[in-house]
């Protein structure tokens, strides 16, 4: 991991690594992975030389401004692209050097992939969006269905199980989404800004969603821009320029808070007499 | 100019005020020390703006209970009716990033890292705060504050780009 942060200070350094180092075992390991673009002769390095270690269940973000390589970065993570050089290693598998049907039945295994746009197939229900995922990842007819019906009434989406993706408000979209990426409860779930195109209250539920999807011990890789979604993680990542600038662990939420609260202000007022 | 605001409804003493910015404003909101409460109801009173009386009361010591005055009235009505400055020019962080290299702290990157940390544990505290605070005025000031912290990081990314 050092190589990833070469500007980060020592002191910084250290003390804040965490993850994958941390008693959780090891679920994913990019080592000096590089993604370079060619178009017209010219050569774009999107990423250059990231080291990244994912524990199983840790819930990380990646933020950075725009063109500094995060949504790149996670298209190698989930093998939407092939890293130029380096290596990706999930669950002790390397997986850098697998062919796209390799990849694609990867993904629907262990891995969940989420889009800003969430990419539903636009002529067939919300509920076969989910359903169809099932059944690619391998469950039974029966299994899927058991598994579409549970997971559209937790996302509160039972009531639009038969309409069309698009008769759905974005934020309905996306937890429709979600939950085709969770229908084969991966064990890695990746989040290409989910909540981007949202409004603020589509937003809260895309980020109590996967809030509890982390809570039940999914691991979770999500690259934003806003940070408060980011700040749900329990570790951030700062990428600039196609590196690692820095790899916060944040503090635990406090408690809650206490429960403070001045006495009800009618009796103050009337001690006035 | 808050306290002038909520004396003019009706009169008040200082610990009414206080009480009554928490009930207002929330958790988030700084508390007000009853010090301070005071030290500006007297400033208040000095330049007229506020008249006090003291009230007996029979089992506790007198209070000073705080009305406005004309002036006070007026004075309210202008801060209400002018629009409030927006962007924080003077910024603690920014002074220190600009002048870190004169007093030999060449690493910026660091001090970036660190701030953005730091910001984004504010959100995270927030965030948490959020979520227990009923829809209302508290939860607004909430909500600003991380949207602000938002703006914050993204300019933090500018520094970053411009100056490391």
């Amino acid at each position: 991991m050092i190589r990833s942060v070469p500007r980060v200070s020592a002191d910084q350094h250290g003390a804040d690594q965490h993850g994958a180092s941390h008693g959780q075992t090891l679920l994913l390991r990019a080592s000096s992975i590089t993604k370079t673009f060619r178009a017209d002769g010219t050569a774009v390095s999107a990423v250059r030389g990231v080291d990244l270690m994912l524990g199983h269940g840790e819930f990380a973000a990646i933020m950075g401004p725009s063109g500094s390589g995060k949504s790149t970065l996670l298209h190698l993570l989930g093998g939407l692209e092939r890293p130029t050089s380096g290596e990706i290693w999930l669950n002790g598998r390397r997986v850098d050097g697998l062919s796209q049907a390799k990849w694609a039945v990867l993904r629907r295994q262990h891995i969940g992939f989420v889009f800003q746009f969430f990419n539903l197939v636009s002529n067939m229900t919300v509920a076969d969006n989910v359903e169809l995922a099932a059944l690619m990842g391998g469950a039974t007819k029966r299994q899927a269905r058991e598994r579409r019906d549970e997971l559209l009434a937790d996302l509160g989406l039972s009531a639009k199980a038969d309409a069309a993706p698009a008769r759905l408000s974005g934020g309905e979209q996306q937890r429709v989404a979600l939950a085709r990426a969770m229908v084969n409860r991966p064990s890695l779930l990746l989040a290409d800004e989910p909540t981007g195109n949202l409004d603020s209250s589509g937003s809260q539920s895309v980020l109590r969603l996967l809030t509890r999807a982390h809570a039940d011990g999914q691991a979770i890789l999500l690259v934003t821009h806003d940070a408060r979604v980011a700040s749900a993680a329990e570790r951030v990542i700062s990428l600039f320029d196609g590196m690692i600038a820095d790899d916060a662990a944040m503090r635990p939420p406090r408690a809650k808070p206490s429960q403070r609260r001045p006495a009800p202000l009618p009796t103050v007022l009337r001690l006035r007499g | 100019m808050p306290l002038l605001a909520l004396l003019a409804k009706e009169p008040a003493h200082g610990y009414e005020l206080k009480m009554l910015l928490e009930q207002i404003f929330g958790e988030a909101y700084p508390s007000p020390n009853i010090g301070q409460i005071y030290v500006t109801l007297q400033r208040l009173e000095r330049n007229g703006l506020v008249r006090s009386q003291d009230v007996v009361q029979q089992t506790r010591p007198n209070k000073r209970v705080y009305e406005l005055t004309d002036a006070g009235r007026e004075a309210l009505a202008n801060w209400v009716d002018r629009p409030s400055d927006g962007p924080r020019i003077r910024d603690d962080f920014f002074m220190k990033l600009a002048l870190s290299p004169l007093a030999g702290a060449t690493d910026r990157l660091a001090l970036i890292n660190r701030q953005r940390r730091n910001y984004l544990n504010q959100i995270r505290s927030l965030s948490s705060l959020a979520s227990v605070t009923e829809p209302g005025i508290g939860r607004l000031l909430i909500e600003g504050a991380m949207l602000h912290l938002q703006a914050d990081l993204d300019w933090l990314e500018r520094c970053q780009e411009e100056l490391v």
